[in-house]
């Protein structure tokens, strides 16, 4: 019987396989970043142990950083060690380090992408949940904790239970792809299939409302996997896959070797058969905005917001978390998402501040002004994201709409930084999740796509983007 | 790690679904550099108000609970961020245990490397240990939860429970595969990033 592009990679990586035991199996890349890696050097010193393969591994800050100006000191102090504490673990350990100052410098799954770090078919970790975004090049790539972090960096290998597999197949092709974006596919996945739909699985995504995507798009849907359960998500390297790598700065020399390797290898066979799948018709899908505290509570912008009943589909606790979800987002039933007033809009984040992303928020602002009562940010993926943006110009459209124009990093969409919503304010996000209080205690997230921020922020409230000329 | 020995408290009820790693541990926390302290911070936005004073009505925040090492809570536990400072927060507040219907997989695997025993039950079990009042007891050597009406079996990964009874370096064990981790590196091709 034939195999999935997940079981292809994960036979080509074991290093140890017993029965009804946990795999060992290698990684080929190790992504690091400030907060959930100084334990784990903390740990490899206490024992006496290096790392394995620093050749395989690097680093950068971004959960903590400001976005201000880089020239000035960091005031918050508990964030400044932890910075400097990544610098000294990087020295000490011989691990590159991408700093704050570095044109590389930028969200950890923005730059490995761009700087061709990511590589079809390999294995990568990150002690982040969102490193599911790598998966949009036929990686697997997996989210871990600090514990697993400081077990790679030890043996540049980790003990894992062989995942499910699951198909999500997506079909049909979007009317206006300028208003109906990756960001709505993915949430009306997540909608449809639950936050624990994909929980013990890694999830393909196929079909041509996949294949269609650009490749930024592309992780777009993968990054938000983990947002479904997902253990990862993985789509199939094709042609656009292979021009996106090549000739970044890490790209391997040997590539169009590799690339041909690549063809016949990564792709799940014909008669291959999943543990299980989902089927989303993508012809008719609206923009989607978030309403409540988790990725599922979703519906379309010209929707208004269910209630908890039917929300639940006669699930208690699903109901109950609903009405707390409502009392917490000051939310009620039957208010159209289109009436909701914001005071924030971010746009940012690793699941939606890319180039394409910038590029298509610039068309709605263009010649407009960001409403009264708003204040708006744009904090780009990279700095190297930031700095092709600049040269299009498109820092001019939004600065000239009073949007702020910051520096890389994960910025608001977690708030470790200074960019955080005083509690009460409503802000429309392009980021991942809507959590109680994870843009800043007390604060309302509504997860949207790029293009339906831009248009909140112009209008103060949210809009359905497909009534405006996006071409 | 130290050994997982059998456990007997209460049980602290948390009626709660989808419990995500934000709200067992916010963000202003992660800052640390260090492993131990978490347990103060534990539930942070539902313990305290803005003023930092106890909210009456969150369940930690009742004295009965004060000593319970086991938690009992709603479906899809731990889900969001994959930061091992929520393992560590409940370990440091004195949860040994955690009971739910379901668990997000990165957390699951985190909780083992701390110690921690995730228990995953039907959601009609899990609903009747939260009103549970006398001790339970968990035995993980013979997989059974005892409470003072019945047996509950629980189902375990044989290798997990052998980390947790055995308080196992991972990572130790692992390097006894050096030989093997080296052969499958002279085999792969994978170029390095310096």
């Amino acid at each position: 019987m034939g195999k999935t592009l997940f079981e292809k990679i994960w036979e080509s990586h074991i290093v140890v396989e017993k029965q009804n035991e946990p795999a060992l199996i290698y990684i080929d890349r190790h992504l690091v970043h400030e907060v959930t890696s100084p334990q784990a050097f903390d740990g490899l010193r206490m024992n006496d142990r290096k790392v394995r393969r620093p050749d395989l591994t690097i680093a950068t800050m971004d959960h903590n950083v400001p976005t201000s100006d880089r020239s000035l000191p960091i005031l918050d102090q508990t964030s400044a060690v932890q910075i400097k504490t990544l610098e000294n673990n990087c020295k000490d350990f011989g691990i590159k380090l991408f700093d704050i100052n570095s044109p590389n410098q930028g969200i950890v799954h923005v730059i490995g992408p761009q700087l061709g770090i990511t590589l079809p078919g390999s294995t990568i970790v990150c002690g982040d949940s969102h490193t599911s975004t790598h998966g949009a090049f036929g990686a697997l790539a997996l989210g871990i904790g600090t514990s697993e972090v400081e077990h790679v960096l030890a043996s540049q290998t980790l003990w894992l239970e062989k995942p499910k597999t699951f198909e999500v197949r997506v079909e049909g092709k979007r009317k206006n792809p300028h208003a109906v974006t990756a960001k709505d596919i993915i949430l009306s996945i997540i909608k449809n299939i639950g936050t624990a739909g994909g929980t013990g699985t890694v999830i393909e995504y196929r079909g041509e409302g996949i294949t269609d995507l650009s490749m930024e798009q592309r992780m777009t849907i993968c990054n938000m996997s983990i947002e479904g359960g997902a253990r990862a998500g993985l789509i199939a390297p094709d042609q656009k896959t292979f021009d996106y790598l090549r000739n970044r700065e890490y790209t391997p020399q040997n590539y169009d070797s590799l690339v041909d390797n690549w063809k016949v290898n990564l792709q799940t066979d014909s008669d291959a058969t999943f543990d299980k799948t989902f089927v989303l018709d993508i012809n008719d899908i609206a923009p989607q905005v978030s309403w409540g505290t988790n990725p599922g509570m979703t519906c379309d912008v010209n929707e208004s917001i269910p209630s908890p009943d039917e929300f639940s589909n006669g699930d208690a606790n699903q109901k109950k978390g609903a009405e707390k979800a409502l009392e917490y987002m000051a939310l009620e039933s039957g208010t159209l998402i289109e009436d909701i007033e914001i005071d924030r809009v971010f746009i940012g984040s690793c699941t939606n501040a890319r180039l394409e992303d910038l590029i298509e928020a610039s068309k709605v602002i263009q010649g407009q002004k960001v409403a009264s009562n708003v204040s708006a940010m744009v904090v780009p993926g990279s700095q190297m994201v930031k700095k092709q943006a600049e040269e299009m110009g498109l820092h001019k459209i939004f600065i000239d709409a009073n949007f702020e124009w910051r520096e890389a990093g994960c910025s608001m969409c977690l708030g470790m930084n200074p960019d955080i919503l005083s509690p009460g304010e409503r802000c429309a996000s392009t980021s991942n999740r809507n959590f109680e209080g994870r843009q800043g205690n007390g604060g309302r997230t509504h997860l949207v796509s790029p293009v339906m921020a831009a248009a909140a922020a112009i209008n103060g409230h949210f809009v359905d983007v497909r009534k405006l000329d996006l071409n | 790690m130290e050994p997982f020995h059998n456990v007997k408290s209460i049980v602290t009820p948390l009626d709660k679904v989808n419990v995500d790693t934000d709200q067992i541990i916010p963000k202003q926390f992660l800052k640390l550099v260090q492993k131990s302290g978490f347990g103060k911070f534990l539930f942070f936005n539902w313990r305290y108000d803005e003023n930092e004073n106890l909210k009456s009505d969150f369940v930690l925040n009742n004295s009965k609970y004060d000593n319970s090492k086991i938690l009992v809570a709603g479906d899809n536990f731990g889900c969001g961020s994959s930061r091992e400072h929520a393992v560590w927060a409940l370990d440091d507040y004195g949860f040994s245990v955690i009971i739910s219907s379901s668990f997000a997989d990165i957390f699951f695997s985190n909780c083992f490397k701390n110690g921690i025993l995730p228990i995953t039950l039907d959601s009609a079990i899990v609903e009747k240990l939260q009103h549970e009042t006398n001790q339970i007891e968990v035995n993980l050597e013979n997989q059974v939860i005892k409470t003072s009406s019945e047996n509950i079996p629980f189902e375990i990964n044989s290798h997990k429970k052998k980390i947790l009874l055995e308080g196992l370096d991972d990572i130790a064990q692992t390097l006894e595969h050096e030989e093997k981790i080296s052969e499958f590196e002279k085999n792969s091709t994978v170029p390095s990033v310096l």
